[in-house]
């Protein structure tokens, strides 16, 4: 009995094991499409997962990342780091513009999203949508450029106006007082629209019987606003909110470094700035790698923590 | 419909501030164009730049354009953008097709594979040294190869590809049709809208990508056409040029950045909808 039940497992397992196999092989065709992309990955996304062990190692060019010795103690570059006075310039800077940019990005995308909402006009609603949403396409360069425009100490709009009012022109680019405000600005010009759309899509998808409903109580429509569109809305937001928090340590890397310049490092200058400057300026590969990796370290268990909190409040969103 | 001296009110609001929203989208831009156009008389008269000028002159971009270096870095650039949305396509297509295939054995694994790079990388370096070791400095492939997928496209194209019908790919494979035909054959033309999308925004990125020709090439011939604005707008900034005498250095500075942005405002307002709808899926899958 029981040397039969063995059997019949036995043979069970085989039979799963074989279909298993011919199961693999009828999919060989998608395996070897899969395989130039699993390469890729190795080569540009692991590779260099492996070459953060150089924040443990003295690198140097000739040895290379397998050969440059170890670095004694191990956490010599964490520890230069940590009591550099960098570590709490950089982490505050790029906190701070984080946590500017969220609180004063997020709600004129809520805002013109429900303004869109009500627009009632059809050719006008898609005009604003149209003239809103280009300038998320535009590269930092181009926007650095336009900033020039109007905020140049010498030839900006802005400055023009404000001489022509009596004023002293201000050097908005240069100064360390101005640079947080004009990076925040400038990143909610670019993606004001381009924000909108989700909550606009989130607004959309409202069941219009609770607007008819609002309506026939006599509601008047900013009542419905705020008694219908943003309860509706709330769910969106606070998933969006979630995980923005979850990539806080990225303050926009490519925008700081197209605007940022010396004179304000001491406010402008984010983890990812420093860490570009430090390896391929100063060459000091082994420093930045740490800086980089700590800040991974940290990014990893933000979007962790962040996805975890947004599935708790996820089922209800759509 | 009745409406209310109330609601009349609440729509002007509306439509006051909607107006006013598309107006400071569109006028930074307007204002960089008068710029551009504004003669040194023009300068020299008013003390500075006006938003209307009495005159016009496309000098500023006769003088860009007369540089060798503008031209060439447009081509590098053009080169980058067709070559690389070309590359980008395929091997987006080429992993998503198969990930998009629930009888895949090993699927949830390979997705964790190139999930987890989302999540955690090496960082800016490690990717250098990798970059550095394949020999790819300095090489018009530096622009293309590091960034040739991006998983976040892979995962929208996925979705896209599991929203078509199963029984599609039960009568292909009934007649006899092995994967690749199916994928070239009846996947791919059903999903052109898609794949479009997905391309729209590998184009735009390689038109606006600057970044990874500031890390990886020094060689001035192959610098793209955004670093190139980079550059002048950082050097004549420091540097009063002798060419002021007849164009305004920053006529020039705005000449480049119309001269840089000019593609993507001109095919924007026709591919707009793709955009959007390329958001939303994203956003709804992330």
């Amino acid at each position: 009995m029981e040397e039969r039940a063995a059997l019949g497992r036995q043979t069970a397992s085989g039979a799963r094991a074989r279909k298993a196999l011919t199961g693999i092989w009828q999919m060989k065709a998608l395996y070897l499409m899969l395989l130039p992309c699993l390469a890729w990955y190795f080569v540009f996304k692991y590779l260099p997962m492996y070459g953060v062990i150089i924040s443990f190692k003295d690198y140097n060019f000739t040895d290379g990342i397998w050969n440059s010795p170890w670095a004694d103690p191990w956490y010599k570059y964490f520890k230069q780091f940590f009591e550099s006075p960098y570590f709490s310039q950089l982490m505050t800077s790029t906190l701070l513009i984080s946590l500017y940019k969220l609180a004063f990005g997020m709600f004129p995308s809520i805002i013109l999203a429900i303004l869109l909402h009500e627009c009632r006009i059809g050719w006008f609603r898609r005009w604003v949508q149209t003239l809103s949403y280009m300038p998320h396409f535009l590269s930092w360069i181009i926007i650095y450029g336009i900033s020039i425009a109007f905020l140049s100490e010498t030839t900006g709009l802005f400055n023009r106006w404000i001489t022509e009012a009596g004023g002293h022109s201000v050097p908005f680019l240069n100064s360390t007082e101005w640079f947080r405000s004009v990076l925040v600005s400038t990143e909610i010009w670019k993606d004001l629209g381009w924000g909108a759309i989700i909550y606009l899509a989130a607004i959309g998808s409202i069941d219009p019987t609770l607007y008819e409903a609002a309506r026939v109580d006599g509601a008047s429509r900013i009542r419905m606003i705020w008694h219908v569109t943003l309860p509706g809305i709330r769910n969106v937001i606070t998933l969006l909110l979630i995980l923005k928090i979850g990539s806080m340590m990225d303050a926009g890397f490519e925008q700081v470094f197209v605007f940022y310049n010396p004179r304000v490092y001491e406010v402008g200058d984010i983890i990812d700035t420093w860490v570009y400057r430090m390896g391929l300026e100063e060459m000091s590969f082994s420093l930045a790698t740490t800086v980089g990796l700590f800040k991974s370290v940290i990014g990893f268990v933000l979007i962790i923590g962040a996805n975890k909190l947004a599935k708790r409040w996820g089922g209800s969103i759509w | 419909m009745v409406t209310g001296t109330a609601d009349k009110w609440f729509n002007s609001v509306v439509y006051l501030i909607l107006a006013a929203v598309a107006a400071a989208s569109i006028f930074p831009l307007l204002y960089v164009v008068s710029m551009s156009l504004t003669p040194y008389s023009e300068v020299v008269k008013n003390g500075g730049f006006v938003i209307v000028p009495r005159s016009l002159s496309f000098e500023a971009y006769n003088r860009i354009f007369a540089d060798p270096a503008l031209g060439r870095s447009m081509l590098v650039t053009v080169f980058v953008t067709v070559v690389g949305t070309a590359v980008n396509l395929l091997l987006t297509t080429v992993a998503a097709y198969p990930l998009s295939r629930r009888k895949l054995q090993g699927r949830s694994f390979f997705l964790l594979f190139i999930v987890i790079t989302m999540l955690f990388n090496g960082g800016l370096i490690p990717t250098y040294l990798i970059v550095q070791s394949l020999g790819l400095l300095d090489s018009v492939w530096a622009l293309i190869v590091p960034g040739a997928i991006a998983t976040f496209n892979v995962l929208v194209m996925k979705s896209f590809f599991e929203n078509l019908p199963e029984e599609l790919f039960e009568s292909a494979r009934i007649d006899g049709a092995q994967e690749f035909r199916i994928l070239w054959q009846i996947v791919l033309p059903l999903s052109v809208p898609s794949v479009l999308t997905v391309g729209l925004f590998y184009m735009v990125g390689h038109w606006n990508s600057f970044f990874s020709a500031v890390l990886y090439i020094t060689d001035r011939e192959l610098y793209p056409l955004q670093v190139v604005i980079r550059n002048m707008l950082l050097l004549t900034q420091s540097n009063e040029l002798q060419a002021e005498v007849t164009v305004p250095t920053a006529a020039m500075q705005m000449a480049a950045v119309i001269a840089g942005s000019l593609p993507i405002i001109a095919v924007y307002p026709f591919i707009q909808k793709h955009f959007t709808k390329g958001m939303l899926l994203g956003a709804i899958k992330g």
